[in-house]
């Protein structure tokens, strides 16, 4: 959309020739150069150490002589199992959490009403720099200790779950605000209720910005390693159910790198593994929420 | 029977109450909102993937299956259990056995509660440390490496204490060339770190270090990476490492050569014993494992890793 | 008035809402907890001991928290300062100057890059950084390859953020702007700029939270020493990396010492966005 108001606005006779947009031009340019640059480096690292040990049986048989032989099967089935039980709990609680603090539904706050949103914000910002080892601490004591589920997928995607609602819930919310006040007022006009007004016109329209931070989830809890240790745990058989314990894609990576000699050829590979997981996860997420954000 | 038991060397007569092996987990009363909230995730969780949570499961951890056991603790020890944890799962069908890691600590705190069947714990007992059985699993020692492009090949013991407590700052002084030495230790409380002051006579705060590390390959790396660092590891890994083309050499230290065979023939002085821990009176099936995991069956699996396997008294008596 | 659906959804959102904001207070209340018999057997000598050997016990052992709250202050103000042009240019970049495909595939790696393990970022800052840096300064492992490590990895989450919210304004003011005839600099820096600054606020925010609490990257490039920095130079130990590092060994005060630090962390993030919340600009105002 915003390519089109773009092309319509700089004609490049029109705005392209100031001495300040070409100083502009020349720094914006800098930054992606530089970050691509960086990016093509690692990627590259990775691909020349771990292209080699990648195929098909890689991917789908278990690990061997801690994994130092072997494939990711198992592991890799894990990590799709947590990252479900992360984004199922930390979707729609954070979804809910953003409407109400977005304040696009509903009545205008009372006094009461505003402190208890301000205090869930802040909440909500302090969680956002809790240190990932805490998390895992308090994920092992709460989830796997107190509520009893012991090292497993679901006290580890839960974890995460905690974790990754902050960020979600901050990108949902702003997307949800940014849904211009017309659209709403057209709506209520209409008399639409407020659950219609929401799932039909204020989510489609937010929808780019609630992706950005779905994906930012997505790839937070893939890349989380501290906080699963003392949840999902290290073992790296196939779980049988959600109370299993089974390790992540992250974990074997550190593990790999930093306590098994000879672990490096493996890590890479592994490491190769979860870059392009997740470059299909955020494809499908983007194309998805262009579709719907066409449709709506 | 219980061949394990010949080898612990605290085996607590105290203990003798049969330790359910699952005991349901203490309940600790918490505030309802903390329930309520985590009904809330529960809830969310359940609803969208009720169909692929299969509810035996809960059963089995909450103590009708007899053939689970959780094994916790150290991340040096946890990839070899790992291993040994699959061939017996291999001989024994039925039984489940799940490896975790967090470090020696937990494998401790976990044995003691009953929340782990067998603790893994890399280093030895301390005072007040025996309410659980300690067995020994496997020696390992610690080399004093640098890069291999120093030309510095032997380093005497006074030279090392030296060079770590920031008398000796520069390769010179030891025979290399005129850098800076990097010193590389070990974080406090790591077991490695409690060997390698033992053996030098050095405390934590005389340490006056460039570089503090975690892991294992972490140090490797650093010294890998920098020419002037130097650090201390374990010999097998670091044997692996330079075999592998890692350039990085062990050093003489003193009169003594560092390697896995010096550490099998006892001759090596810097060494520590690998442990695991276990409540006195154990389940069968815990101490059939615990018999299995001392059991020659598995010393290729302990060779695999970089350590010396025990056969019976360990050289420097069960503990290290 | 208000229909059933409604009513439900009205409800399911506040409940949501709380439920949120309780796991910020069990965490806080589970670190609390653990860390007080430190602070009830240590107290004051968190602040007054010069040095940090915890494991010697409470008598013997000193407890100086001051040098890694210090190292972590430098360390996010160094991420800060490094990461918020960088991510205003990347977003500037996507918006307004790169061809829309090569935008979107800028756009891509970016996401990709904000889902990188830490793992990897802190091997990859190992093997490749702390030797670049240790050729300026030995060695090498310091708060300069931290802060490098650090804003690599916070500028996806801040420039993601920053884009949607250009996005958005550019949406609403762009072609108002361009047929005032506006020059583009003066569009981004006057208009869009200010309606995307709580775009930028939250983006900032989430960067921040990330790159204090952010433990295995900075714990494999730091170098661990506790200390105060001298220099960009020195190495040094943030209060996560403590914790990642000790943990695992620590028993008994050393564990509850190595929960201050979270604890210490936790107060700071909190004084962090109180603070952000009185400056103004950061704290979006209710949407009427």
């Amino acid at each position: 959309m915003s390519g089109r108001v773009r092309a319509g606005a700089f004609g490049p006779a029109q705005l392209g020739n100031g001495r300040n947009d070409r100083l502009l031009a020349v720094a914006a340019w800098t930054v992606p150069v530089l970050v691509g640059g960086v990016f093509g480096w690692l990627l590259f690292d990775l691909l020349r150490h771990g292209l080699g040990g990648l195929s098909w049986t890689f991917l789908t048989t278990a690990p061997e002589a801690a994994g130092r032989a072997g494939g990711i099967g198992p592991v890799l089935f894990s990590t799709l199992l947590i990252l479900a039980v992360c984004l199922l709990a930390a979707v729609p609680v954070g979804m809910l959490t953003a409407v109400l603090l977005s304040g696009v539904v509903g009545r205008p706050p009372s006094q009461m009403r505003s402190t208890f949103l301000r205090s869930v914000r802040r909440s909500l910002d302090v969680l956002a720099g809790v240190p990932s080892i805490v998390f895992g601490l308090f994920g092992n004591a709460f989830f796997s200790i107190v509520l009893g589920m012991g090292f497993s997928i679901l006290s580890g995607g839960l974890t995460l779950a905690c974790m990754v609602l902050p960020i979600f819930i901050r990108e949902a919310e702003e997307a949800l605000r940014q849904v211009p006040a017309e659209l709403r007022l057209s709506a209520a006009a209409l008399g639409l209720s407020r659950t219609k007004t929401l799932t039909s016109i204020l989510l489609p329209a937010a929808l780019p910005g609630i992706t950005v931070g779905l994906v930012l989830g997505i790839g937070r809890a893939l890349a989380e390693t501290a906080a699963l240790i003392f949840t999902s745990g290290y073992v790296d058989r196939m779980p049988g159910s959600l109370l299993d314990s089974g390790r992540s894609l992250s974990i074997h990576i550190y593990d790999l790198s930093m306590n098994v000699a000879g672990g490096e050829p493996n890590a890479y590979a592994t490491a190769l593994v979860l870059v392009g997981l997740l470059l299909v996860i955020n494809s499908a997420a983007a194309s998805l929420s262009a579709r719907w954000h066409r449709r709506g | 029977m219980q061949n394990w038991r010949r080898r612990a060397r605290v085996d607590s007569g105290k203990n003798t109450v049969q330790t359910p092996l699952h005991r349901p987990v203490n309940r600790i009363s918490i505030p309802s909102s903390a329930r309520w909230i985590a009904c809330v995730f529960g809830l969310c969780v359940f609803a969208g993937c009720g169909s692929s949570n299969e509810p035996s499961s809960r059963e089995g951890r909450e103590g009708t299956d007899p053939a689970r056991l959780v094994v916790t603790g150290s991340s040096t020890i946890a990839p070899l259990i790992s291993d040994v944890a699959r061939r017996y799962e291999q001989e024994h069908p039925g039984v489940r056995i799940d490896v975790q890691t967090g470090g020696s600590s937990r494998g401790l705190t976990d044995a003691r509660r009953g929340l782990a069947d067998v603790g893994m714990v890399s280093r030895s007992p301390r005072e007040g440390e025996d309410d659980v059985a300690w067995i020994p699993i496997a020696l390992d020692g610690l080399a004093i490496i640098v890069h291999a492009d120093s030309p510095v090949n032997v380093l005497s013991e006074e030279q090392v204490v030296a060079i770590y407590r920031g008398e000796i700052e520069t390769w010179r002084d030891v025979g290399g060339e005129d850098a800076p030495i990097t010193v590389v230790t070990k974080a406090d409380g790591r077991s490695t770190l409690e060997v390698f002051l033992d053996h030098f006579g050095l405390t934590a705060q005389e340490i006056r270090a460039d570089v503090v590390i975690g892991d294992n390959q972490q140090a490797i790396k650093t010294v890998v990476g920098n020419p002037d660092a130097i650090a201390y590891v374990s010999i097998g890994t670091a044997e692996y490492e330079a075999m592998q083309g890692a350039p990085l050499r062990l050093l003489r230290l003193g009169d003594f050569e560092p390697s896995t065979d010096a550490v099998r023939a006892g001759s090596y002085p810097v060494a520590r014993t690998l442990h695991v821990v276990a409540k006195g009176e154990s389940a069968p099936v815990v101490s059939e494992f615990l018999d299995f995991l001392l059991s020659p069956a598995v010393h290729d699996l302990v060779e695999s890793h970089f350590f010396v396997p025990l056969d019976g008294p360990t050289p420097d008596g069960p503990a290290g | 008035m208000a229909r059933p659906a409604d009513r439900v959804l009205s409800l399911a959102s506040r409940v949501a809402a709380a439920a949120s904001a309780v796991v910020v207070m069990l965490i806080a209340l589970f670190v609390g907890w653990e860390a007080w018999p430190a602070l009830r057997d240590v107290g004051s000598r968190f602040v007054t001991d010069s040095s940090w050997h915890p494991a010697a016990g409470t008598e013997a052992g000193t407890f100086g928290l001051l040098p890694m709250a210090a190292a972590t202050g430098a360390a996010a103000a160094g991420v800060l300062v490094l990461a918020t042009p960088a991510a205003l240019l990347s977003a500037i970049f996507c918006r307004f100057y790169a061809p829309r495909p090569l935008a979107m595939i800028y756009r891509r790696l970016v996401e990709l890059l904000a889902g990188v393990p830490s793992v990897v970022y802190g091997f990859w800052g190992l093997v490749v950084l702390v030797p670049l840096v240790r050729r300026l300064e030995p060695p090498g492992a310091s708060l300069l390859t931290g802060i490098l490590v650090l804003a690599l990895m916070i500028l996806p989450t801040v420039a993601l953020t920053v884009d949607a919210a250009f996005g958005r304004a550019a949406e609403e003011h762009l072609a108002g702007g361009a047929a005032l005839g506006l020059s583009r600099p003066t569009l981004i820096f006057e208009i869009v700029l200010p309606a995307s600054r709580s775009g930028l606020a939250t983006g900032l925010m989430l960067g921040a939270g990330r790159a204090l609490g952010e433990t295995m990257a900075v714990l494999m490039v730091c170098g661990n020493v506790v200390q105060i920095p001298d220099s960009l130079f020195d190495p040094v130990r943030t209060l996560t990396a403590n914790i990642a590092l000790e943990m695992a060994y620590a028993t008994d005060h050393h564990r509850a010492a190595l929960f201050v630090s979270g604890l210490v962390l936790l107060a700071a993030v909190s004084v962090l966005v109180l603070a952000a919340g009185r400056w103004g600009g950061v704290e979006p105002e209710m949407a009427s």
